[in-house]
């Protein structure tokens, strides 16, 4: 049987970034997810925000992990090839009430190591978002705040790992360690047993029953928070700026703000659920998300019919102390070696996740370096992915260069988002590749405008069906029994 | 296939299919139809149900019968086709962008276009249904291409939202395909599609119809599970109390159909915000000069005869259009040239002189910080020009051309207007 030296748990954020990381030495490494895709939990269902590092409390793993992070981005988005955007942010206050607490903000953010931080008076506000609640008191501008898109930002490194050689296994699921009496020698999954020398723990909102397995951290428990969004036809309604309220304990608040692909999105809400499956959205949340955000922008009251699309995301949210002893703080990020049995644990991986996934990669690698892995360098390691063509971001000339070259980029299959079957073909065979509606949808962009799908989802289970060479009835919208058909017609 | 044409319709549905004939019958020489599909009829292919063409031909046709006749006929009097193809963008100065994986990526020339581009379906998000987001949740739509054009079932067991005309026709034809359609619910007091469907595709099916009824939430992760129905007051807000949970694996949802018009507000067409259709004049024509609506791009028409009507005048205003713009000695065309992305009015009068001087609009392509000439000429000779310190898109560009030209543009067929180098 195949041994590995390293078995990543979990192709999120942070199974992504570490796998990648990996696959720059001299490793055999695997990473198991339990889905039909890569980032389909938290990843998939977040605000999209680079953060600058202003909020966290300084001195937490969050604080640092955070600000390193939000360096690294530039660098690995060329590297990736994927579009990034240091937007800036800013961090609204309503009144002077709230005005007065954005110099603890900035002092923090100062604490923190934040460059580019402004605060700004309400008059200056006004001039540059003259669309927010005319009762502002003030912002903070935080220049190196920035917006991904967050499966781009997991799905590039991860192809990149696997062009590297990292084996990817999607619809794998971790079910226990395998022990030799000491150490962790291997692992069950449903789909047979793996063996290896380390196992890192990335597996989001279960990270804590999987450390569980390996006996450790009884006390330590993820409960999810859901928050819930809107997301705008960018035709009808859009505002090009990241604005955040000032925060609270628990949150970051509700938000207005821009993704790169240029739809206003407004959210999330903040809320404990006992399930972390529970990704569905209610009334009472949206109706939270609708006030917070038309407390920032009160045009929003006028614009909700132009709402294409609702959905909720689950914050893996842990309990444990921040490592720095004078730090009374129990939600800070666990990251952790355990040598004598061969894992590490990356858990509590809550917001600033996305931003802080590039330095919670390096962190792991110096903890396994630390540790005893002989990490040798790789001299044939490419760290580029090159971006596949985005026909709706080219020019005509572009265009017309792309359709005589391939024809099959001239067929538009969804007409909102312009997007073709040469691109749905690339993404189907891609290095992580594509098989389900779901997977095409979050690589392109395809079905996320104003029909929502209405036009493009038939011609997408007929390419579907032909590229995988299965029946129309086997296609899924996102693996499991998600079957969009049930049988032929004429067959009752 | 040519590079220009007199009349360009987008769209070959029912009310594409009428103006293109019209226009072609009217005097237009040569007219292109585009559409998206494979075949043309456009959403009538996929209503293989009866009650088209009452009004117009005295005869219950099926979706695609009905659209046949109007398919043979454009073909007869020569309009041509260019399917399986997306037009893209068109511009005020009437160049129309499409590709195609057959064609490649192409720009054609047009003197009128008539948009004919129909109507998408309101979605879940529109009415802010709770709850997961499963599979198995399809507009009527949708689900009707799977069943009647693929060959498919989306689900066995469903409910239907809504009791327009289209979520009423699949309720019984879900039902003859040996499905089970539990309930159709309505939020209104009272129907919102025809009574001969209540009548024809409910009642005779026995399918129960619940108004002042919406869905509460949907049920299910990854397939929908079931469906619950709560009743509402006269504010459409749910009572408290009447929720039922409705076990099924498919939600159709046939809550309305908006016009399609991003192609509209891209070219500038204004677009009337009560019916989210263009502003148009008793020939169909937009605000744009030459550009024309015809069919549900307009509003949402309650007979399929009703928007051919529509698209005959369309085309007949399209085609007046051309003859006016091509009576060979009475207008001119204005051309944009380098660095002018459209000009209004995109035609004059050959003797237009005559009256006084000719204001033109421009905009620009890119924006150039330095001083520039702004020219109209014949092709060959300068007519007249205008420095300019600088030009930007985003700033009107306006040039007169003096009385005293009144001879050189008697002699031309166009004339073009052009952004050029000071020292040039």
């Amino acid at each position: 049987m195949e041994k590995f030296d390293v078995i990543v748990i979990g192709a999120g954020v942070v199974g992504a970034m570490i796998a990648r990381t990996l696959s720059r030495y001299e490793l055999n490494v695997a990473v198991i997810e339990k889905e039909s895709d890569v980032c389909m939990g938290t990843t998939a269902a977040n605000t999209a925000i680079i953060h600058a590092g202003y909020d966290p409390l300084p001195g937490t793993l969050k604080a640092e992990l955070n600000v390193r992070g939000n360096k690294l981005w530039d660098q690995l988005a060329f590297e990736l090839g994927i579009p990034f955007k240091r937007t800036g942010d800013y961090v609204v206050a309503i009144d002077s009430n709230e005005f007065n607490k954005l110099e603890e903000l900035y002092n923090r953010g100062k604490l923190n190591g934040v460059i580019g931080l402004e605060i700004l008076g309400r008059d200056e506000v006004l001039s540059r978002l003259p669309y927010i609640n005319k009762d502002v008191g003030g912002a903070m501008f935080a220049s190196t705040g920035g917006i991904i898109d967050p499966f781009q930002a997991a799905l590039a490194p991860m192809e990149n790992a696997v062009v590297n050689g990292v084996k990817l296994f999607l619809e794998t699921s971790f079910e226990d360690f395998i022990f030799d009496g000491k150490r962790i020698v291997g692992i069950k999954t449903n789909k047979g047993d793996f063996l290896c020398s380390w196992v890192i723990n990335a597996a989001g909102l279960y990270a804590d029953t999987v450390m569980h397995k390996a006996n450790l951290h009884p006390e330590f428990k993820i409960t999810p928070r859901k928050g819930e969004y809107y997301i705008f036809d960018r035709n009808e309604f859009a505002i090009s700026e990241v604005l955040f309220p000032v925060p609270t304990e628990i949150s970051k608040g509700i938000m207005v703000t821009t993704t790169v692909h240029g739809n206003t999105i407004i959210g999330p809400n903040s809320h404990e659920v006992p399930d972390k499956e529970d990704t569905s959205n209610t009334v009472e949340g949206l109706d939270e998300v609708f006030k917070g955000a038309s407390k920032l922008v009160p045009q929003i009251a006028n614009s909700m019919k132009h709402v294409i699309a609702i959905f909720a995301g689950l914050r893996a949210t842990g309990n444990a102390r921040t490592p720095n002893p004078n730090i009374d703080y129990h939600h800070d990020f666990l990251i952790e070696v355990n040598k004598d049995i061969g894992l590490v644990n990356v858990a509590g991986i809550e917001s600033p996740g996305l931003a802080s996934s590039p330095a919670i990669a390096e962190r792991v690698i110096e903890l396994l370096k630390d540790s005893g892995l002989k990490l040798k360098e790789k001299k044939d390691f490419n760290p580029i992915r090159s971006p596949r063509p985005r026909f709706k971001d080219m020019s005509n000339e572009e265009r017309a260069k792309l359709v005589s070259k391939n024809p099959s980029y001239g067929r538009i299959i969804c007409r909102c988002e312009y997007v073709t079957e040469g691109e749905i073909l690339d993404e189907i065979h891609a290095p992580v590749p594509a098989r389900t509606y779901d997977a095409i949808k979050r690589r392109t962009w395809l079905g996320t405008g104003r029909c929502q799908g209405a036009f493009d989802t038939p011609r997408v289970v007929e390419i579907l069906s032909k590229e995988l060479g299965i029946s129309p009835l086997e296609v899924t919208k996102k693996g499991d029994d998600s079957y969009f058909l049930l049988r032929k017609t004429k067959e009752v | 296939m040519k590079e220009r044409y007199d009349v360009v319709v987008i769209g070959a549905g029912p009310g594409g299919l009428a103006a293109a004939i019209s226009a072609k019958k009217e005097g237009a020489e040569s007219v292109l139809i585009i559409d998206r599909d494979k075949e043309p009829g456009g959403i009538l292919n996929q209503c293989i149900h009866n009650g088209f063409g009452v009004e117009i031909f005295k005869e219950d046709l099926p979706g695609p019968a009905y659209a046949e006749r109007f398919i043979n006929e454009a073909e007869s009097v020569g309009v041509e086709f260019l399917l399986d193809s997306m037009v893209l963008d068109i511009t005020p100065s009437k160049k129309v962008y499409v590709t195609s994986k057959w064609f490649g990526f192409k720009e054609i020339e047009a003197t009128s276009i008539i948009l004919a581009m129909g109507a998408r379906e309101r979605t879940r998000a529109q009415i802010r249904i709770p709850g997961f987001r499963p599979v198995g949740v399809y507009t009527a739509g949708t689900a009707q291409r799977f069943v009647n054009i693929e060959g498919f079932m989306p689900g066995k067991r469903f409910v239907i939202l809504g009791s327009g005309d289209i979520g009423m026709i699949m309720a019984r034809r879900l039902t003859l395909e040996g499905a089970k359609v539990e309930r159709v619910l309505e939020i209104m007091p009272h129907l919102t599609g025809l009574t001969r469907n209540y009548v024809q595709c409910l009642q005779d099916f026995n399918i129960p119809l619940q108004l002042s009824h919406t869905v509460n939430r949907i049920l299910g992760k990854n397939r929908v599970e079931a469906i619950e129905s709560v009743q509402v007051d006269e504010h459409f807000n749910p009572i408290k109390g009447t929720e039922e949970i409705i076990p099924a694996d498919t939600l159709l949802l046939s809550v309305g159909l908006i016009p399609e018009n991003e192609l509209s507000k891209k070219v500038g067409v204004k677009i009337d915000p009560l019916i989210q259709g263009p502003f148009v004049d008793e020939e169909m024509q937009t605000s744009v000069p030459g550009i024309f609506a015809a069919g549900n791009v307009v509003h949402i028409f309650d007979l399929v005869d009703w928007v051919t009507d529509a698209g005959i005048t369309a085309g007949k205003g399209a085609a007046r259009y051309v003859k006016v713009v091509k009576e060979k000695g009475d207008f001119v065309k204005l051309v944009p040239g380098n660095n002018i992305h459209h000009i209004v009015p995109q035609y004059i009068k050959r003797d237009a002189l005559i009256n006084g001087p000719v204001k033109l609009m421009m905009r620009v392509v890119k924006p150039i910080e330095e001083k520039v000439w702004v020219e109209v000429s014949d092709g060959q000779n300068l007519i007249t020009r205008k420095l300019e310190r600088y030009v930007r898109p985003a700033e009107m560009v306006t040039l007169t051309i003096p009385q005293k030209a009144y001879d050189d543009v008697r002699k031309t067929k166009e004339l073009i207007v052009s952004v050029e180098r000071f020292g040039g």
